[in-house]
Parts: structure tokens; C-alpha cells; sequence
């Protein structure tokens, strides 16, 4: 297998791994709305407060997690940029 | 100013800018102390930022191509994502956002989630690849990778109903705004509102409409966060809402409890002549409603947003910018990252501006109390006048109910920081942020047709040999006629701003979601497939609408009907985005297999290094 097809199986991989968790928190977790909401969380209903706040933090985290993984393989298969931004 | 190390100079430039925007804030409140009027400080805000975008704007004036499509590739990470944010965030984020909150609820926030996890498909599946392509617009895109000026036009006719419907309602909100802050009628605000937004990106296309955006971000987010913390400490929530108001969040419960959730008969409704637009509080704030198709509507709906936001062209173009790919990836999470400031914070001062109202305990509640009492507070009397609120006594005891108080949804932002007696500095600061909101989104999308036309239409299929001169002069000649009928439109209202923002998602991804993500993943992807795929979307889905929304069916298929599978009007793209993958998938499969060329030009998009598909200049 070349060096461009390894680079994009796992590039492949770790797209699947980030969109497993975006589905996670953006529509798993509201499946059981009512089930979380008896729980609670700094005071919040759990499920309001995902809603609310803790799904879009989670996005977040997912976005600068997945670009610094995603350079680690750009560096590993020698596909990373040089200059600076 | 624009010149060598501006880059370089951007922290300085902006620190400053904000600095000055602070220090200008003081001041109005030292006028305001010294006895200047609320409606002249709500006109100094807004024309003092205005003027500044508009000077912004010609500061970045330009007559090269690359720099009026994609602002010469090179602004950097962060500022992409606050640029990103500004065009984002649109006059509904700002103004209707807290409102849908305040009345809808868990239900509501729905498009939080939908408006926020859209991003990470952004990240994953299109910014960086499109980045690599080189592409000006994403037709430009598309038109490269499948081949052909059909699917490249095919691509600029979604483009084109997608953007156009957000346009109008962006022109409409910053007219709204406008009006309001200036005193002029409405009509007027909207011709205002078009000036404001073409000074700001006529002269230099991209470039200049990336530095105004940044500068409005720094405003909308400064008037958004000061008044919601302002606010919180007021009505006792604590300095820090975002952590502190879980007591809030459960007192409401409480309330709603003594009050009680009231549904209004619309015939009552009518007898007592509620302005249209106004809502009453009938759902609970945090509860989560029981049954299948209730979870099905927030999970569809969700679906419907983040898939369209990864369709949107006035966003992917942002990710153009940037100078590499890495920094299109991280870029992106910058911009959910300065978009999550204001989204996170929508919900609190909905939560906030619920209790100083509903709460008896509180000098600002006004729900439980004597209707003449209430009908006496100056703010309420001020937003009767306007008909932004209303109060209907239905059962005639003379004291106000929780179903009797009627309010318009923008009201929530805009009267709030009056309610919790906030000066009136605050009020005009709003006004300002409210207007920096729907100007940078309608700048976002203006540019995003006219470039389009400019670029796809006139320049790949009409005109190849065209000078650059001419070229942006058609780009510029575009972007004032694309303007102005999206201000004549906007002047007729025809549609509430929400109705048609969740439009413009479900016409996006019916049409471009697929075509873009085949596009880079699928090799197998052809040009027979694109451009079937594209139609099918987009007919399929526009008819379904025009079947769903009573508006229209009635109308045209002579009745009303009923959704089917609880898709409405504001998730029709479930309907187009499905039928497009099917019909693209199977003519593809039916088709021959893309040349050799276009396969390796899939791969060479797929890997970070190495030159751009398309040249720096094309």
C-alpha cells in the first residue's frame, strides 16, 4: 500500500472515530431527553443543560481534538505543511 | 494601513479597536449621566459603528481577483474564526435566538445543537479539502471536480435559493434594527440597512467584507456578554450565569407549577385582538416532552440544521482564507469556539429575563400582579405602543396570568436589560450589537451570490477571456443589483425572520450537501450523478415544501396537509438531501467511471501538501 493510500485509510478512520461522537452528543444523547432530565448536573436538568451548553462545549473540544490529531497523521505520513500560520 | 505587516499588526490593530470601542461605551454613559437623550444615544451607537465598518471596508478596497474573491489567502486562524462567528451569527441569532428560548424552551434548543454541531461536519468532511482545491466560490468546486458548466450552474441555482432566502431575512433584521434605533420607519431602515452592507463589501470583495466581520464580531459579542452578566447579578443569579443558575432553572419550574401552563383558544385569542408575532409562555423552560415523535422532532430538526450548515456556501467560503489547510481545521474549531460564547449564553438570559418577569419575589416580576398596576411600568407602556407586548385579560379578574402576557420574541434581548434596570447605554449597545450581527451575515451572503455569478456564471461560462477589470467590475455591478433586490423584497415582509433562516438550511443541504462530501470521498462520483442528484434535491424538496406549508398548499394542491412523519416546513431538506444521495448514487453507478485525470485530482485534493487544484490566480 503507497504512503497517500495508508495516509487516507487513516484519515478515513479518523473521521468515522469524530463523527461517532458528534452523533453521540448531538442526537444519541437526546434520544433519552426524559431519562437524563432526572439527573442532574451543576443544578441544571441533565438533559437541559446538554442542550443548553454541554453538547456545544463538547463540539468544541471535538473540533481542536480532531485537528491536532489530524495534523499528528499530516506529520507521521509527511503530508504536513511547512510554513507557519 | 493595509499595507506589508498588517498581518503581522492584526492583535495591535483589533486591540486597539476594542479598547476604543470600550472607551467609546464609557463616554455614552457619561452622556447618558449628563443628560443626553436614550433615542440619541441609540442613533450614536449604531452610526458610530457603522461608520467605523464603513471605513474598514474602503481601507481594504482592492483590484486584485484573489484578494476581492478569497481575501489573498492569508488571515489567519483565529480572526477566520471570528470573522467566521460574524457571518454565523445572523440578525435571528442575536436579536430571536434568546426569545425561541424563552418561549420554546428544551424544544427550541434544538437548533442550538443544530446550529452549533454542524461544524464538526464542516471540519471533517469539506473545509480542509475545499481549501486544498483552491476554489474561489463552492460552485467553482463543484463545476472543477465533476466537469461542466451544467452541474457548475446546476450548483449556483441552490446556491443562489439558499442564500437568497436568508438574504432577505438578514436585509429585514438589520431594517428592524435600524428603524428601531434611528426612529425611521421601517421601509427606510431597510434602504439604510443596504447602504451600510454595500459600503462594507463593494470596494474590496472578500478582503474587506473578512475585516469588517472581525471588527462586528468584537461588538455583537461585547453587546451580547455584558448585558447577560449585568443582568444576572441584578436579579441575583450570580456573576457567572453560565455555572450559577441551576436554582434559577428549577425556581421556573416552581413557577410554572403556581401558574400554571395555560393553552389559549386561538378564537379567545382573536376576541381580544393579540398583535400577530406574539407569544405566551404555554410550554415549560427545562422539561423534556414525553413520547416518540417528540424526540423525533428535536432529533430531526437537529439533523436538518447541521447538515444544512455544513451545506451553506457563505460559510465554507470563509474556510477560502486561510493560508493553509491545517489552518482551515483549526480555524473552524475557532469559530464554534467564539460562536459558542453567544449561543451558550442565550439560554441564561432567557432563563434570567423569565424569572425577573414570572418571579413574584422579584421588584421586576410582573406576572401574578394587578393589570393596571403593570399596564403603569414605563417599558411596558413604551413596547405597547409598538405592539410588542400585549395583555388580554381572558377570565376578567384584573390580575395578569401567565397565558394573559403577551410578548414578541425580540423583545426578550432587546427590553431585558431595560426590565432589569439597566441604563439605557446598555439599551444602545445592544442596538449596536443587533445591528453588527445581521450586517456581517447579510454582507457573508451577498458576497456569496454576487461572487457566484460573477465568477461561475460570467466569467467560466459566459465571458472565459474576460480582464480582470471587467471581471470585478461585474462582480461589484452584481453585488449592488443581488443587494438592492434583497432589500426590495425585504421591504414587502413577507415572512417572520425564523421561518425563512431554517429555509435556507433545508434548501442547502438538499441541494449541496451531497454533491460537495461524494464530491471528495466518493472517487466514484460522477458528473451524470452530480447534476441529477442536484436536481432531484432541490425539486423534490421545494415541492414538498410548497405541499407542507399551509401557505402555499393551499393554494397549490388546494388544501391543507398533514406532514408526513412530523416533517414539516422547517425540515423539509429531510425529504431533498435523502432523494439527492439515492439519485446521485445510483446514476453514477449507471454511468461511466470518472477519467483518470479527474480521479487523481480527487487525490491530490485528499492530501495537504503539494499545489492547489486550481491556480492562485484563475
Amino acid at each position: 500500500m503507497s504512503n497517500k493510500d495508508a495516509y487516507w485509510n487513516k484519515t478515513k478512520n479518523h473521521m468515522i472515530v469524530t463523527l461517532v461522537l458528534w452523533a453521540f452528543f448531538s442526537l444519541v444523547i437526546f434520544m433519552f431527553g426524559s431519562e437524563l432530565n432526572t439527573m442532574s448536573f451543576l443544578g441544571y436538568p441533565l438533559a437541559y443543560y446538554m442542550t443548553a451548553q454541554g453538547s456545544l462545549l463538547a463540539f468544541v473540544i471535538i473540533l481542536f481534538w480532531t485537528a491536532n490529531k489530524q495534523e499528528k497523521i499530516d506529520e507521521e505520513h509527511g503530508f504536513s505543511e511547512r510554513e507557519d500560520d | 494601513m493595509f499595507k506589508g505587516d498588517f498581518i503581522q499588526n492584526l492583535p495591535k490593530i483589533y486591540g486597539t479597536y476594542t479598547g476604543g470601542f470600550l472607551v467609546f461605551i464609557i463616554l455614552m454613559a457619561l452622556a447618558e449621566q449628563a443628560g443626553v437623550s436614550a433615542k440619541n444615544i441609540g442613533v450614536m451607537f449604531v452610526a458610530f459603528t457603522v461608520l467605523i465598518y464603513a471605513l474598514i471596508g474602503y481601507l481594504s478596497r482592492t483590484v486584485q481577483v484573489d484578494a476581492y474573491y478569497v481575501a489573498g489567502r492569508q488571515v489567519p486562524t483565529v480572526f477566520n474564526g471570528m470573522a467566521t462567528a460574524a457571518d454565523w451569527m445572523s440578525g435571528a441569532s442575536f436579536v430571536a435566538l434568546a426569545g425561541g428560548v424563552y418561549f420554546g424552551g428544551y424544544t427550541y434548543m434544538a437548533f442550538l445543537v443544530g446550529w452549533t454541531g454542524g461544524y464538526v461536519l464542516v471540519a471533517t468532511l469539506m473545509a480542509p479539502y475545499l481549501r486544498k482545491f483552491g476554489c474561489y466560490t463552492v460552485p467553482d468546486f463543484i463545476g472543477t471536480r465533476y466537469g461542466g458548466n451544467l452541474v457548475r450552474a446546476c450548483s449556483v441555482f441552490v446556491l443562489f435559493i439558499a442564500s437568497f432566502t436568508y438574504v432577505t431575512a438578514q436585509i429585514n433584521a438589520t431594517g428592524t434594527i435600524a428603524s428601531r434605533a434611528l426612529g425611521i420607519p421601517f421601509e427606510a431602515g431597510v434602504w439604510v440597512g443596504l447602504i451600510s452592507i454595500l459600503i462594507c463589501s463593494m470596494l474590496g470583495g472578500m478582503r474587506a467584507v473578512t475585516w469588517t466581520q472581525v471588527a462586528q464580531y468584537i461588538v455583537l459579542i461585547i453587546a451580547y456578554l455584558i448585558p447577560v452578566f449585568w443582568i444576572s447579578s441584578n436579579v441575583g443569579g450570580g456573576i457567572f450565569p453560565h455555572l450559577m443558575l441551576g436554582d434559577e432553572v428549577a425556581r421556573l419550574g416552581e413557577l410554572e407549577q403556581q401558574f400554571g401552563l395555560v393553552k389559549n383558544s386561538a378564537a379567545d385569542m382573536k376576541a381580544a385582538g393579540v398583535p400577530g408575532g406574539l407569544k405566551y409562555i404555554s410550554g415549560t423552560h427545562s422539561g423534556v416532552p414525553e413520547g416518540g415523535m417528540a424526540v423525533w422532532k428535536y432529533l430531526s430538526l437537529a439533523i436538518c440544521m447541521m447538515v444544512g450548515t455544513a451545506s451553506l456556501p457563505h460559510i465554507l467560503m470563509r474556510y477560502f482564507t486561510t493560508p493553509t489547510v491545517r489552518a482551515a481545521r483549526k480555524s473552524v474549531a475557532w469559530s464554534l469556539f467564539f460562536i459558542f460564547l453567544l449561543y451558550s449564553s442565550a439560554p441564561m438570559l432567557a432563563t434570567l429575563s423569565k424569572l425577573a418577569l414570572m418571579d413574584p419575589n422579584l421588584p421586576t416580576g410582573i406576572i401574578g400582579k394587578s393589570i393596571s398596576e403593570v399596564k403603569s411600568i414605563e417599558w411596558v407602556q413604551r413596547w405597547s405602543e409598538v405592539k410588542q407586548v400585549f395583555i388580554a385579560d381572558f377570565n376578567g379578574d384584573g390580575i395578569l396570568q401567565l397565558n394573559e402576557w403577551f410578548m414578541r420574541g425580540d423583545v426578550v434581548v432587546l427590553a431585558t436589560p431595560e426590565v432589569a434596570g439597566l441604563p439605557f447605554v446598555i439599551s444602545g449597545l445592544v442596538f449596536a450589537g443587533g445591528m453588527a450581527a445581521a450586517m456581517s451575515t447579510a454582507d457573508g451572503l451577498v458576497l456569496a451570490i454576487s461572487n457566484a455569478l460573477s465568477h461561475d456564471i460570467y466569467y467560466k461560462i459566459i465571458n472565459p477571456k474576460a480582464e480582470t477589470a471587467k471581471r470585478l467590475l461585474v462582480a461589484r455591478t452584481l453585488l449592488v443589483i443581488i443587494g438592492a433586490a434583497g432589500a426590495y423584497i425585504a421591504s414587502f415582509r413577507l415572512t417572520s425572520i425564523l421561518g425563512s433562516v431554517a429555509w435556507a438550511f433545508d434548501f442547502a443541504m438538499s441541494g449541496l450537501f451531497f454533491p460537495l462530501v461524494l464530491g471528495v470521498w466518493w472517487k466514484r462520483a460522477t458528473r451524470e450523478g452530480a447534476i441529477a442528484g442536484i436536481l432531484a434535491g432541490i425539486i423534490s424538496g421545494t415541492v414538498y415544501l410548497t405541499w407542507v406549508f399551509p401557505k402555499f398548499s393551499v393554494p397549490i394542491w388546494g388544501g391543507v396537509n398533514t406532514p408526513f412523519l412530523g416533517i414539516d416546513h422547517l425540515r423539509f431538506g429531510l425529504i431533498g438531501a435523502p432523494i439527492c444521495l439515492v439519485v446521485m448514487v445510483v446514476v453514477s453507478l449507471m454511468t461511466k467511471e470518472p477519467s483518470a485525470a479527474t480521479q487523481k485530482l480527487v487525490d491530490d485534493t485528499r492530501i495537504p501538501t503539494g499545489k492547489a487544484i486550481l491556480g492562485k490566480q484563475h
